[in-house]
């Protein structure tokens, strides 16, 4: 318990207040007064420099008849869903490999998950290469005898996004086994051996007792990946640029563009605000179940 | 006892499925490493999965101190500095506020504290686009719009906070505030508490935060471009730089090696302190 008021000086109750004081000045002018900022500068005729003008919701409409912005949350729908699906899948598969006591267990954490301590952008260099069509994993296939072997996704439009998938679940599959592997061992011992008495299977076991208990870890890893997703912008800028075209475009890049290089803040604006309520949508049932379950 | 070093097929099936994703995670790494130790002309003869025939260290050489990128001609040496003199500061000033902050939420919780902590967590979550637009006039007003030190390195210390906060808070809340009274007995204040009992029970926690800040400001790429210009900028930005550059041939060697450069410093740090690298991105991943 924290100090009742009597045992606890006015001097050292003061400096508790000094000392936490730069951060609650920081967090609320440059976390939620930046944000309200933002929304304000959705609402005005802001180009290259901010203007206080008051346009309604133009840019929105801007915004929403833009075909770059569509085609930028079709593909953060595409490549958000893609890749949660399977860095979750094989996350999750990792974890229950490693966790059947495997010699050499640390040494697999090392290498699953090394990509994780790569900025994207190296990630988003080395996949570009590995996926150049006359270098790459095309060249390489052909090499072995399959002379008319295709594989140029990177350079088709249609395709290219789906290549920022493999890109992304090569870099932080690792992270969502390391959060499935801490799930796994802190599943009660007791049950599982209930289990094993009572003669259940080893895939009944899992499926049947250990995965229901994790659905907490499940939502975390939710979570977390969307919130990777919706952020993903070096890799993306690395691997293909945003292109070919817009064809990769994502949110994420589309505000970079529309503030910082077309001066058009507020459209850029407006584009921030939608990744803000996209991620919230996810994370506030997670935020709200979190602080249910510590209360 | 006799043990026989036989797998059971089932057991294979899982060591050949565990190798099998160990050589998907190693295989880019590789392909970096030897293409970075090739020439041009011998990458076009022998692909990119050969071994190099010798350890050619052109592409190094080049990387490091001739590339052009942006208008200069001197390799990314300058930008590898700058990330160093842009991440140390960062780190230190975040990990401190943070252990201060993580100590008043836990042992000097005040009316209002709690509620402060959960409005800070905010700053976990939200995407940083929604700050970038205020942050650049803010700078531009200060001054220090586009430079390294204090610009960007302002900007990561800000957004670092609620990382660094929660790590703290989350640690201290399990020391026993029955220490903390004994020491408020005993005459000691607010200060010489922290520094007698906290501090040296911190190790493990200011390990995680500063590894955890270290890796997150060096790979920062997002920041990087929007707040620094020119010979300002960090190695990420300074990579994409020169593998975007036009020329006439494209020296793959170069930029893999200008990458692995890049990628250095987090991947010893991974390799040396490993488990508290892992132990941030789970801690951070359960509590925020």
């Amino acid at each position: 318990m924290p100090f009742t008021k009597a045992e606890f000086s006015g001097r050292d109750r003061l400096m508790a207040k000094i000392v936490l004081s730069p951060t609650i000045l920081a967090a609320t002018f440059f976390i939620y007064g930046f944000i309200l900022w933002t929304i304000w500068l959705s609402l005005t005729r802001s180009t290259i420099l901010p203007s206080n003008h008051f346009v309604g919701l133009a840019n929105y409409y801007d915004l929403f008849g833009s075909s770059r912005w569509w085609r930028s949350l079709t593909n953060l729908g595409i490549f958000g869903g893609l890749y949660v699906l399977i860095s979750l899948s094989i996350g999750l598969g990792l974890a229950i490999l490693l966790d059947q006591r495997i010699k050499g267990e640390r040494l697999y954490q090392v290498v699953f998950l090394y990509p994780m301590a790569l900025s994207a952008v190296v990630t988003g260099v080395a996949w570009r290469w590995l996926l150049d069509p006359g270098f790459g994993l095309q060249a390489i296939v052909r090499s072995m005898g399959f002379p008319h072997f295709a594989f140029a996704w990177i350079d088709d439009p249609d395709m290219a996004i789906y290549t920022v998938v493999i890109a992304a679940v090569w870099q932080t599959t690792g992270f969502m086994m390391a959060i499935f592997l801490a799930g796994l061992r802190g599943v009660s011992s007791d049950i599982v051996k209930a289990a094993q008495i009572d003669g259940a299977s080893n895939a009944r076991i899992y499926l049947r007792v250990i995965l229901p208990s994790l659905a907490p870890t499940f939502f975390v890893a939710l979570v977390l990946s969307v919130g990777l997703a919706i952020k993903s912008f070096g890799l993306i800028i690395a691997l293909t640029g945003g292109g070919p075209g817009y064809s990769t475009n994502v949110p994420s890049i589309f505000m970079y563009v529309f503030s910082f290089q077309r001066g058009e803040m507020g459209v850029g604006a407006a584009s921030a605000l939608m990744m803000l309520v996209i991620m919230m949508i996810f994370a506030l049932p997670f935020l709200y179940l979190d602080s249910r379950r510590q209360a | 006892m006799r043990t026989t070093s036989i797998l059971s097929p089932r057991r294979w099936v899982v060591y050949s499925l565990l190798s099998l994703a160990a050589l998907f995670f190693l295989l880019p790494f590789y392909v970096m490493l030897v293409t970075a130790f090739k020439t041009m002309p011998e990458i076009y003869s022998t692909g990119i999965l050969a071994l190099p025939s010798s350890l050619n260290w052109y592409a190094w050489v080049h990387a490091w101190s001739a590339a052009t990128i942006g208008a200069a001609s001197s390799g990314i040496h300058g930008y590898f500095l700058n990330s160093f003199i842009l991440v140390i500061p960062a780190v230190v000033i975040s990990t401190a506020i943070g252990a201060f902050n993580g100590y008043v939420l836990t042992h000097w919780r005040f009316r209002g504290s709690n509620v402060f902590f959960y409005m800070l967590l905010l700053g976990t979550i939200i995407p940083f686009q929604i700050v970038l637009l205020p942050m650049a006039w803010v700078e531009g007003r200060l001054g220090i719009a586009g430079t390294l030190i204090p610009g960007l390195m302002l900007v990561h210390v800000i957004y670092g906070l609620a990382f660094t906060t929660l790590f703290f808070r989350n640690y201290y809340v399990g020391i026993p505030h029955d220490l903390v009274k004994a020491a408020r007995v005993d005459g000691a204040g607010f200060f010489s508490i922290f520094f007698r009992i906290m501090l040296p029970v911190s190790t493990p926690i200011i390990m995680v935060t500063a590894i955890w800040q270290f890796t997150m400001i060096w790979n920062n790429f997002l920041f990087g471009v929007v707040f620094t210009q020119g010979g300002q900028q960090p190695v990420t930005v300074a990579i994409n730089d020169l593998v975007d550059t036009v020329t006439s041939v494209h020296m793959w060697n170069v930029d893999m090696a200008a990458a692995i450069f890049a990628a250095l410093p987090t991947l010893l740090v991974y390799l040396i302190a490993g488990k508290y690298f892992v132990r941030g991105l789970t801690a951070g991943a359960v509590k925020g």
